[in-house]
């Protein structure tokens, strides 16, 4: 890679011993996918929940964090991902001491290293949304896709190392999408209905992604009407990053890239079509019984929004399930002066905050509760929560409700 | 699967780590340590995984694609800080995300291949992973 002279100052340690770590971990991804130099970046975004870092992962960082004050700092506003708890409710979801402590040493490092503890996933809707054009480094596939396809920013899938890495150099490897070449359609979608229920979205994204297939596919996706709203493309973007490991999509006449379908899609490129009927047989695939322990809307947290929407469907009922919902730490206090977070503990519902189920010990969650059936409208979620020893089972977000006042998921 | 051919030498276009030798466990399917891993015991736990089941701890991996989440990049360190873990992965295409977990947890890995890795590569066979010479070798 070819790098500057304040770059080959970084890898000679003369800013210090943190930059320099960082940089030699970024020459060497780098190197790996053939970057011709670093770009600076303006946000970097941690994913590092304590399930994923573990005890190796949280020492390392405590290294780190360890380096003198004044040499230790992130360079540009760098920020934190969800949290593995929710500190308010880790004893009712049955997380041990050894976790809670974890997550405590975790962050009383990433705040010596200056990162920002924002703990969210949905930071393109409640921190600050990039710009087109803007390189970024961020974690979380669901916040890279939105950001790259939505905002028109400019981000590889950057892991919590290398994010850290970003945010202590300001500067990322430059390959992948972050370059215009890799921006460009690999294949042509024709969506034959659009959808409108968040789960419907969440499926039509999953489809797409199994369709695309690996993270250097780029879809570029027609027949979309109208201009749907940032939950829909919240759940379409993180479905898709989800299965099929996408980074980046558009969609004529909507995205900032794709004016028209010729602007990032070669005439000839692989065209597939996608119907209703797919997106049924995904939802049905993981509709394995009728009988509910837990419901749970998370993945990605909720928008104000979307609670909006949950508190009403709670009203004058009663839950015998489990209802968690997990929101960003920015919504959850406006969800408690609007009233929404009241009206859903009303019902028997918990409103959680800073964390997201999947990324929260599930597997210890589901057998320290006992729950292995859940149902939620998270196309993301069910993807993930298979290999937790969960029946992840999918409904829309009234079904859900109604399947914690019965117990049961109706047939639709 | 491809028959076990000794000898035969693939090239990759993405290369990182130390050379390994060791057996295959081979599968036209994704990977991400989230998703498809009981990182505790060492097995593939996504049931619909073609390696449901199957122990990946000390075998080359040879699999189709990275699938998935960006918590891999934590989770190859962490298990290998435990010796749970694979002694090389293998793709056809990489993500960013396991590229960056090989480069952070010291995982030998390559991938981007002329032909189809995962049916190149018989299961069970022996192989050298050389990311120096960008090469993976049939041994055995």
């Amino acid at each position: 890679m070819k790098l500057t002279s304040e770059e080959q100052d970084i890898l000679a340690g003369k800013a210090g011993p943190l930059p320099q770590t960082a940089l030699r971990h970024q020459v060497k991804v780098g190197d790996f996918f053939g970057a011709d130099d670093l770009v600076p970046v303006s946000q970097a975004h941690i994913m590092a929940d304590t399930e994923s870092l573990g005890e190796a992962g949280v020492q390392w960082l405590e290294q780190l964090a360890s380096i003198a004050e004044g040499q230790r700092g992130v360079r540009i506003p760098t920020i934190t991902d969800p949290r593995g708890t929710d500190f308010a409710y880790a004893s009712y979801l049955g997380q041990t001491g050894a976790m809670v402590d974890l997550e405590r040493r975790a962050i009383a490092a990433f705040v010596k290293l200056g990162v920002t503890m924002t703990d969210t996933c949905i930071n393109y809707q409640t921190i600050q949304a990039p710009i087109h054009n803007e390189h970024v480094a961020f974690g979380d596939t669901g916040v890279v896709i939105y950001s790259n396809s939505i905002c028109g920013a400019r981000s590889n899938f950057e892991g919590g190392p290398s994010a850290l890495a970003a945010g202590l150099t300001g500067r990322t490897p430059r390959y992948g999408f972050h370059l215009p070449d890799a921006r460009r359609a690999t294949l042509k979608i024709r969506v034959e209905f659009t959808p409108d229920t968040l789960n419907d979205w969440g499926a039509l994204g999953g489809v797409i992604g199994r369709l695309a297939g690996n993270y250097w596919a780029v879809p570029a996706i027609e027949g979309i009407e109208g201009a749907p709203r940032s939950d829909q493309l919240k759940h379409f973007g993180a479905a898709m990053a989800s299965f099929g490991s996408i980074a980046l999509f558009h969609i004529a006449g909507l995205t900032p890239e794709a004016g028209k379908i010729a602007d990032v899609a070669a005439a000839d490129l692989p065209t597939h079509r996608v119907t209703r009927a797919d997106i049924d047989t995904l939802q049905k695939s993981y509709r394995t019984d009728d009988r509910v322990d837990v419901v749970v809307f998370s993945a990605p947290q909720l928008s104000l929004f979307e609670l909006r929407d949950l508190a009403a469907l709670c009203d004058n009922r009663r839950f015998i399930v489990p209802l968690l919902a997990v929101t960003s730490p920015q919504v959850k206090p406006d969800s408690d002066r609007a009233g929404y977070t009241a009206r859903i503990e009303n019902a028997g519902g918990i409103v959680m905050s800073g964390m997201c189920f999947y990324q929260s010990y599930a597997r210890e969650i589901s057998e320290a509760k006992g729950w292995k059936r859940l149902a939620t409208n998270s196309a993301k979620l069910v993807n993930i929560l298979g290999g937790y020893g969960y029946q992840p089972m999918m409904a829309s977000m009234e079904a859900c409700v109604d399947a914690a006042v019965s117990g049961k998921l109706g047939r639709s | 699967m491809g028959q076990i051919l000794i000898g035969k030498v693939f090239h990759a276009r993405h290369a990182m780590g130390q050379v390994v030798r060791g057996t295959a466990l081979v599968a036209r399917d994704g990977f991400s340590a989230r998703y498809d891993l009981d990182r505790i015991n060492g097995t593939f736990s996504r049931p619909a995984h073609k390696l449901a089941g199957q122990s990946y701890v000390g075998k080359i991996l040879v699999l189709d694609t990275a699938k998935g989440g960006v918590a891999s990049a934590w989770m190859l360190h962490e298990m290998q800080s435990r010796g749970v873990i694979p002694l090389a992965l293998v793709f056809n295409t990489v993500n960013p995300i396991l590229a960056q977990g090989a480069a952070f947890g010291d995982v030998a890995m390559l991938a981007g291949f002329d032909e189809d890795i995962t049916a190149a590569i018989a299961n069970g066979a022996e192989v050298e992973v050389n990311p120096q010479m960008s090469t993976l070798t049939v041994i055995g």
